[in-house]
């Protein structure tokens, strides 16, 4: 492909105002930036507005805008299972997150693993959840590279041997150097510019491209007949149903999500937001049909793509469509909002990970006695440590491996489900049963994936009749089973250790100040 | 809102959270899993799911004005 300039120019020039006002952020709603509490959840002081905007820029990533499409535009109906997986997770959250917000701010937790530890007093639970959250979260950064690798590769910058990777490098760089400085602040503020951007693309998309193709009737027809809707048998729709349930569960278990949520400035934020945030599902819908445009306008068989989809495969589906409809000026644009969408929940997920790890590996394991300011200096370089790796992730092993670690991800994730949603709500789980629970999980999760070539969907044969269902459903009801059981035995024989929140603790409107235990 | 530390109120809620099962119709895949209607060129399939994201808001908005006072807003 030959290098586009105009449209690099624009993607450069959007790239420069992002870096400088992640570096500006670090003065926005100043604080100490050398707490933990300041650098990793801004002190959290973010309004419904703000609240909207980061955690927006935080669900939806660049490899969603890729890869939804790209799904889209490979499997077909299949890929909707996007729309209804928001669906039914905000309500969810309406209920159940404002209890978290609240334990949290009373007691100065700042990631769930803090929360575990706190209600179960049990610090190897909490080691559980915790790294647990790391290890969903570091594929999720490698692959926020994949999305944006694409749309460089797609602007014709192709560098030979050594310096392939330079965009890439170059970007994390900058990406590291404003997370280092101003923390959440910095993709708090830079969301805000990425998710108009993003907003702006899309609509200019769904009005241009049917009407350049002659109509929404005519994009739906591109799409082979037996992929426009989804099997006519019950295993399809347990499949549909348990792959965006289980998604739906697995989400705001997510450390960037729990980071996102803690960050807002009162329970009531998070309400709004639930009720809010679903426009956000809306344009992921239209993304999702990005990829039957892209059909309808048969980039995958124009020859000046092909040696790209050679390469990226069906991901290229969105990246072509908008180099074929848009003049150059507005691909880079839009290649810029992706670009930057990578750059918004890296940022966000190597923070919630270098969270985790300070607060509850490094103060609870290895430094006990230590300050605020090692603290915070300890997350600092974490989040530092989770951008490099992610980085050499993409660099040293092939694609395939991040896209299956993060399928792996989703599966693990939701193994925290009945310590952390449960546990907002009774105590009476044992934490050694819910230890138990969540090895059982893990281990079922992975080896039915692994057994599975690493599709989501695992046919189970139960009572004669096969029955698919997402892997994360199957291997989450064993955890909550074996926690069940294993509780009633445990109960019986010992008391459990102490717990540190009160009931008032979960309705609190205001905290008592962010910080330590 | 501001300086309120009554650490003690109890979560508004009641009958009107059941509202919020409402958008759990989705988990119902062959009610929508059909072409026609088509709306504008949609297949039903895709504008009922798309049009549900609008039915969840109004849900969920409706549950937030009937659970919070209005002195905490």
């Amino acid at each position: 492909m030959p290098l586009n300039v105009t449209a690099l120019t624009v993607f450069v020039l959007f790239f420069a105002l992002v870096t400088f006002v992640g570096f500006a952020a670090a003065n926005w709603k100043r604080g100490d930036l050398d707490q933990l509490h300041e650098w990793g959840l801004a002190g959290g002081k973010f309004g419904t507005l703000i609240t909207w905007f980061l955690l927006g820029g935080d669900l939806y990533t660049a490899y969603t805008f890729i890869a939804v499409p790209a799904l889209a535009f490979g499997a077909g109906a299949l890929a909707f299972f996007a729309v209804p997986y928001t669906i039914v997770v905000y309500p969810f959250v309406f209920v159940v997150f404002p209890r978290l917000w609240s334990v949290a701010r009373t007691r100065g937790y700042i990631t769930a693993a803090d929360f575990v530890r706190g209600r179960y007093g049990d610090r190897w639970l909490a080691l559980a959840v915790a790294l647990t959250g790391i290890l969903a979260t570091l594929p999720y950064i490698a692959l926020q590279l994949i999305g944006l690798e694409v749309v460089i590769a797609a602007m014709g910058v192709q560098l030979a041997g050594a310096l392939v990777y330079l965009p890439l490098i170059i970007s994390f760089a900058i990406l590291a150097a404003f997370d280092y400085f101003s923390g959440l602040r910095a993709p708090a503020a830079i969301a805000i510019i990425k998710d108009i951007m993003i907003y702006i693309t899309v609509f200019a998309a769904v009005f241009i491209i049917p009407f350049e193709v002659g109509g929404w009737d005519k994009v739906f027809a591109a799409v082979p007949p037996q992929k426009l809707l989804l099997a006519y048998n019950l295993g399809a729709y347990t499949g549909y149903a348990t792959l965006f349930l289980g998604s739906a569960m697995a989400l705001f278990l997510y450390p960037h999500s729990v980071t996102g949520v803690l960050s807002s400035s009162s329970r009531h934020v998070i309400r709004r937001n639930a009720a809010l945030l679903p426009a956000y599902s809306f344009l992921l819908g239209l993304i999702a049909l990005l990829g039957f445009m892209a059909l309808a306008v048969g980039v995958d068989k124009m020859p000046a793509y092909a040696n790209a989809f050679k390469q990226f495969g069906a991901n290229f589906a969105v990246p072509a469509l908008f180099l074929q409809v848009f003049p150059s000026w507005f691909v880079g644009f839009a290649f810029a909002a992706i670009g930057i969408g990578a750059l918004v929940p890296a940022a966000i997920m190597s923070i919630a990970a270098a969270n985790l790890f300070s607060r509850n590996i490094y103060r609870e394991f290895i430094n006990p006695n230590c300050d605020g300011m090692q603290e915070s200096r300890m997350a600092k370089t974490m989040s530092l440590v989770a951008k490099v790796g992610a980085l050499m992730f993409i660099i040293f092993l092939p694609h395939e491996y991040a896209i299956q670690m993060q399928l792996l991800g989703g599966i693990w994730i939701i193994h925290t489900f009945p310590a952390v949603i449960f546990g907002l709500y009774t105590r009476w789980l044992n934490s050694k049963a819910l230890l138990i629970g969540w090895g059982a999980g893990m281990i079922c999760g992975t080896w039915l994936a692994a057994a599975n070539a690493f599709r989501p969907i695992y046919s189970l044969e139960m009572f004669g009749t096969t029955v698919p269902a997402y892997i994360a459903i199957y291997s989450v009801i064993l955890n909550f089973a074996v926690s069940v059981v294993l509780t009633l035995v445990f109960n019986a024989i010992a008391r459990s250790a102490k717990d540190e929140t009160v009931p008032s603790d979960y309705y609190a409107l205001e905290g008592i100040g962010g910080g330590g235990h | 809102m501001a300086g309120n530390n009554d650490n003690g109120a109890k979560d508004k809620g009641g009958p009107i959270l059941l509202l919020l099962l409402v958008p759990l119709l989705v988990l119902w895949v062959p009610l929508y899993n059909t072409v026609e209607p088509t709306l504008f060129g949609f297949p039903f399939f895709y504008w009922f799911q798309l049009a549900w994201i609008f039915v969840s808001m109004i849900i969920t908005a409706a549950v937030y004005y009937g659970t919070e006072p209005r002195a905490e807003r």
